[in-house]
């Protein structure tokens, strides 16, 4: 399957530039994916690709060609909607096969295609109904049935699940992830849901205001995430931010805020101490915090209990920490009472700090 | 019990004025006109004066090769100003359907030939059509052509024209409209599956317009069935009755001939013409919502 590539990608409108020179580098079979909130650029970026938006400036390449000036169907793609775009006078066999009968391929091959994608896709037996007379889902699988039999190069998902209701949206996202192992093809795929990109990617791209701000595995983005927008961005519940100051006190340094005051070991030491005396912002994910009444006070954050979110197993704690809220998370078998101050210890690899003006990861 | 009865009564209540405006505005004409088809009616006697004949004034019509001939001439120029106004104004649609600078001008002077009133379009197009001094004939002279006879041996066609200039802008705006109610994201699919811009047309835009579209053409259908004014501006039906339409023929029945009761009973056969037509309106507008319906109830039944 052909790589694809975006060289300096400018988007505008009239005057509003909502894209700022993107440079992207898609691998063979990759699964990437677009993340962001809504306005960040990332539709537009898709469309892009897909020759549905006029590219302002630089130029996108798939397989090594420049594709800017060529029309979507001489692009070699499939794509599936947000809205399914399914043709309602057509039926299902018809919509899947439109492009094929276009292309006027013989009509045993197109018939054995769409029975073989319909077959895997489970939607044999509504062949002949029209999309008005399917559910959401089945909805969904006829437009991913579509590009598959397209047999495209690369596939394209415009927040595919978005249209869905919670539990059906954790299930095409299962099925999701199977096709996107057995059909090995490109896929690059459009959300706003963390969770989908974190699940489904091998690549996460995510962006922000019409940049990019950080590429890379679900695991590197997760882990060493490049800036406080990042951060924040993945992960469920939401990275807690405590702004501080950095201080060094007898050999060791330290970040002193509004109810904490907590010794940095080693690497993050290091680094802070580069930055002494400036202002930064202390991020922990929630799941870094530890229900733990004896550790010392210098490993720990001392937090006010106001709400238990009961999820299951575990339960999602909203703290006080001075004037600032923060989330733990923790195993609900855990005897915790509202009202009551308790001490949780910091695991220190997940100890993120940003530089507050920057925001970039210090 | 009697507040529960008087709120039962509200809404006949509300509803009352618009009933009694109906009965009035138009039970009572059409009531008179039934009843004045079926009587040997003077325009100087009175309905109660006139001699009731029963059912001869619809025997006589139906055995009358004039009001055959006339019927057969309505019949021809429904059919031709209809297909014609719906091509040229759904091509225009599907040309127009764009975002390009003074667009909107555009299709706004598109529309401007409904807009005039139909007698100064009939005296217009009377003007250009004139033999001698009339804008077409000058035209086709000053090429080198040989004048042509437009309101004499073409005079069914000439009316067509007219006809076709005057309200192929009706199709145009709700054609345009339709299309540009269609959804977008299908359009781009059709795109990215690789149909140009005819194959998007075809198999796409014209079939999920066609619901509009057949109800637009029944709407100008039963329109030209009526058409009156500019007809007998241009040609009063002439030559011979080579363009006399239905409305036509009532109305010189009445006031030439003075059979009102004869005119009566046209005019019901004309109504029973258009009943059929806006039957099948209503009996196609029923089917799709029974559609609508009884897709929603497979769905439902799916989740």
């Amino acid at each position: 399957m052909p790589t694809i590539h975006l060289e300096n990608l400018v988007k505008r409108y009239g005057e509003v530039e909502v894209l700022h020179g993107i440079e992207l580098e898609m691998a063979d079979n990759e699964f990437t994916v677009l993340v962001g909130p809504s306005g960040c650029g990332k539709s537009t970026t898709l469309r892009m690709i897909a020759g549905l938006e006029d590219v302002s400036d630089g130029e996108i390449y798939i397989g090594g060609k420049p594709v800017s000036h060529l029309e979507p169907k001489e692009r070699d793609l499939a794509m599936v909607f947000q809205d399914y775009a399914l043709y309602p006078h057509m039926n299902v066999a018809k919509n899947m096969s439109f492009a094929l009968r276009l292309q006027k391929r013989p009509q045993a091959e197109i018939d054995k295609k769409v029975r073989d994608v319909a077959a895997t896709l489970g939607l044999s037996e509504y062949l002949d109904r029209k999309p008005g007379e399917l559910s959401g889902g089945q909805r969904q699988r006829v437009a991913m049935g579509r590009a598959l039999t397209r047999d495209a190069g690369t596939f394209l998902f415009d927040e595919p699940l978005s249209n869905l209701d919670a539990k059906l949206r954790g299930q095409m996202r299962a099925e999701l992830a199977l096709m996107s192992q057995r059909v090995q093809k490109n896929m690059i795929y459009v959300t706003h849901d963390q969770i989908e990109a974190m699940t489904l990617a091998d690549r996460i791209v995510v962006m922000h205001g019409g940049y990019i701000q950080q590429q890379g595995t679900p695991e590197e983005l997760f882990k060493r995430p490049v800036n406080k927008f990042v951060a924040g961005f993945l992960g469920m519940p939401p990275m807690n931010f405590l702004e501080g100051e950095i201080e060094e006190r007898a050999d060791a340094v330290f970040i002193k805020g509004e109810g904490f005051d907590l010794r940095l070991d080693g690497e993050r030491a290091a680094t802070a101490k580069a930055h002494r005396a400036r202002e930064v912002t202390l991020g922990v994910r929630p799941s870094d915090l530890t229900y733990d009444a004896n550790v010392a006070a210098d490993r720990s954050l001392t937090l006010d209990v106001m709400v238990s979110e009961y999820v299951g197993a575990q339960s999602v704690l909203l703290c006080q920490c001075g004037s600032a809220k923060v989330m733990v998370e923790l195993n609900s078998e855990t005897p915790v009472a509202l009202g009551q101050t308790l001490t949780f210890a910091v695991n220190a690899n997940g100890v993120h700090l940003f530089d507050r003006q920057s925001e970039a990861a210090l | 019990m009697r507040i529960a009865q008087a709120n039962r009564m509200t809404p006949y209540l509300f509803m009352a004025p618009a009933a009694i405006i109906m009965a009035i505005a138009l039970m009572y004409p059409l009531g008179y006109m039934m009843w004045g088809s079926l009587r040997d009616w003077d325009p100087t006697q009175t309905i109660g004066e006139a001699e009731f004949v029963g059912l001869r004034n619809y025997v006589t019509l139906w055995n009358d090769p004039n009001f055959w001939e006339s019927l057969t001439v309505t019949l021809k120029f429904a059919f031709f100003v209809v297909t014609f106004e719906m091509v040229i104004g759904v091509g225009l649609a599907l040309l127009l359907d764009r975002d390009i600078r003074g667009m909107s001008i555009l299709r706004t002077l598109f529309i401007l030939p409904m807009m005039i009133a139909p007698v100064v379009v009939g005296l217009m197009w009377r003007y250009m059509y004139h033999p001698t001094i009339g804008t077409f004939n000058r035209f086709l002279e000053s090429i080198g052509l040989e004048r042509v006879d437009w309101l004499g041996n073409h005079a069914l066609m000439s009316i067509i024209i007219a006809d076709i200039w005057q309200w192929t802008p009706f199709i145009f705006i709700l054609a345009l409209a339709a299309l540009q109610s269609l959804p977008r994201s299908a359009l781009e699919a059709a795109r990215i599956d690789g149909a140009t811009g005819w194959q998007q047309i075809i198999h796409i835009k014209l079939p999920l317009m066609m619901p509009v579209l057949i109800v637009t053409a029944l709407l100008r259908l039963i329109d030209a069935f009526k058409v009156l004014e500019v007809i007998l501006v241009m040609t009063e039906g002439g030559p011979g009755l080579s363009t006399e339409i239905l409305a036509l023929r009532i109305s010189r029945t009445a006031t030439e001939f003075r059979e009102l009761g004869v005119a009566a009973a046209m005019s019901n056969y004309l109504l029973i013409l258009l009943l059929l037509l806006t039957v099948a309106m209503f009996a196609f507008n029923r089917w799709q919502e029974i559609r609508a319906a009884r897709q929603k109830m497979a769905v439902e039944e799916e989740e």
